[in-house]
């Protein structure tokens, strides 16, 4: 197949999905801990990650809006390019409503972001517990629907590299494609 | 200057005990003591009739040094706001109780003293955790070091409407002298006194153990003050 995607783009999906990796985790485990200096370092790494995907998912979109990817193979039914097309969108959808959920959090909670504890990001919404503890459970619910819409992502990556064979995942790991 | 100190004294007298020596010099006038005939005589050669009696308290309230100096807090329209550096982020919190004892008078802010005493307990980090946390053992203490305070020293202006008081404020039982600069601003009936100082947290043991890590919750703390003051 020489229909893959470009060299930029993969290494855009690659980025975002590393940090996303990496942020996720990291907000799980430390949301529940007591405070501590730990704690805070955390929470900073956290939002500094989030904010790097913020910042990587506008360049990935302005990257996409002017390069087409290439299209899908005509052996998929029609119901699976619905379906990859959809959480494609969604994908893109979340990786921006995820990290301004939580700098918009952050805001509403008296904390600045301030990305790697240099660049400060306007707060878009003044300090206000209720709308603080809102944008909590908005953080968590769009991060958990991430998570299924994610598991569905790889779970159709992994169905079309190991059952239907068709080199799909070799768009976006070119050297898969070499053995095929 | 003889006769400023005899009407200080005859002042004295009077606003305290012209009440009682009224009312024995009507009830009894037979049974007045010697000294007391002779006061009344000095009175009445100073100040003929009794309209004195009131005159005088109305002159010393005209004096700049009671009457017009503003005392009454207004809790309302007052603050005391902090900035801590988290994580190189500022974090702004503050404290809901205090009581502020001022007394300045705008024509001579110099002689103006003032007592603020904090209720630690009543911070409001923004976080209810962090609430908690602050009023353990490592930061305030509360449960043995329940309040902190700041006792005004001396006052001097550094430039129109600007002043610097030097005091002493003990948080945690350590009392340190602690300088600040503050504005002035009066208006028809209030007063308005602004300021901001820093605070190294750690000079009082605020935040010791794991918290004293300065490159998470930095050394120093802003604190900032706003107080409106009426007249009695």
């Amino acid at each position: 197949m020489t229909d893959r995607y470009t060299r930029t783009a993969i290494t855009l999906h690659w980025a975002i999905a590393l940090l996303i990796f990496a942020a996720f985790p990291l907000g799980v485990y430390m949301h529940d801990l007591p405070l501590s200096p730990g704690k805070l370092r955390l929470y900073s790494y956290h939002k500094w990650i989030g904010v790097s995907i913020f910042v990587l998912a506008v360049l990935r979109v302005l990257w996409r809006f002017t390069h087409r990817p290439p299209p899908l193979p005509d052996s998929m039914p029609r119901w699976e390019k619905f379906a990859a097309n959809t959480v494609h969108y969604l994908l893109y959808v979340l990786i921006f409503a995820v990290p301004l959920s939580g700098w918009l959090m952050s805001s509403a909670k008296g904390i600045q972001t301030v990305w790697f504890g240099v660049l400060p990001l306007p707060d878009l919404v003044a300090k206000n517990k209720e709308l603080g503890d809102l944008l909590k459970e908005v953080h968590e619910g769009l991060n958990f629907i991430m998570l299924g819409v994610i598991l569905a992502h790889i779970g159709a990556a992994f169905k079309h590299h190991f059952i239907e064979r068709d080199g799909i995942l070799a768009r976006m790991i070119p050297f898969l494609g070499r053995n095929t | 200057m003889n006769l400023k100190k005899t009407v200080g004294g005859f002042v004295g007298a009077n606003l305290f005990a012209h009440r009682p020596l009224l009312v024995r010099m009507n009830l009894h006038p037979q049974v007045q003591p010697n000294s007391m005939k002779l006061w009344k005589f000095f009175r009445q050669l100073l100040f003929p009739g009794m309209k004195h009696l009131l005159v005088i308290p109305l002159l010393l309230a005209a004096l700049p040094a009671s009457g017009a100096e503003f005392t009454v807090l207004r809790p309302q329209q007052s603050s005391i706001t902090f900035v801590s550096k988290q994580m190189g982020v500022p974090v702004e919190g503050s404290f809901r109780k205090f009581t502020a004892r001022i007394a300045v008078d705008p024509a001579r802010p110099e002689a103006g003293t003032a007592r603020i005493d904090i209720d630690l307990a009543s911070i409001d980090t923004g976080n209810a955790e962090a609430d908690t946390e602050v009023a353990g053992k490592a930061w305030f203490d509360t449960k043995n070091y329940p309040a902190a305070s700041f006792v005004s020293g001396s006052v001097k202006q550094s430039g129109r409407e600007r002043y610097e008081a030097l005091g002493k404020m003990t948080i945690k039982g350590k009392t340190l002298d602690i300088r600040t600069p503050f504005t002035l601003k009066q208006s028809a009936d209030t007063l308005v006194i602004d300021g901001v100082f820093p605070l190294k947290r750690l000079d009082y043991g605020i935040g010791s153990g794991i918290w004293s890590d300065t490159d998470t919750v930095a050394d120093e703390v802003h604190i900032r003050f706003h107080f409106t003051v009426a007249r009695k």
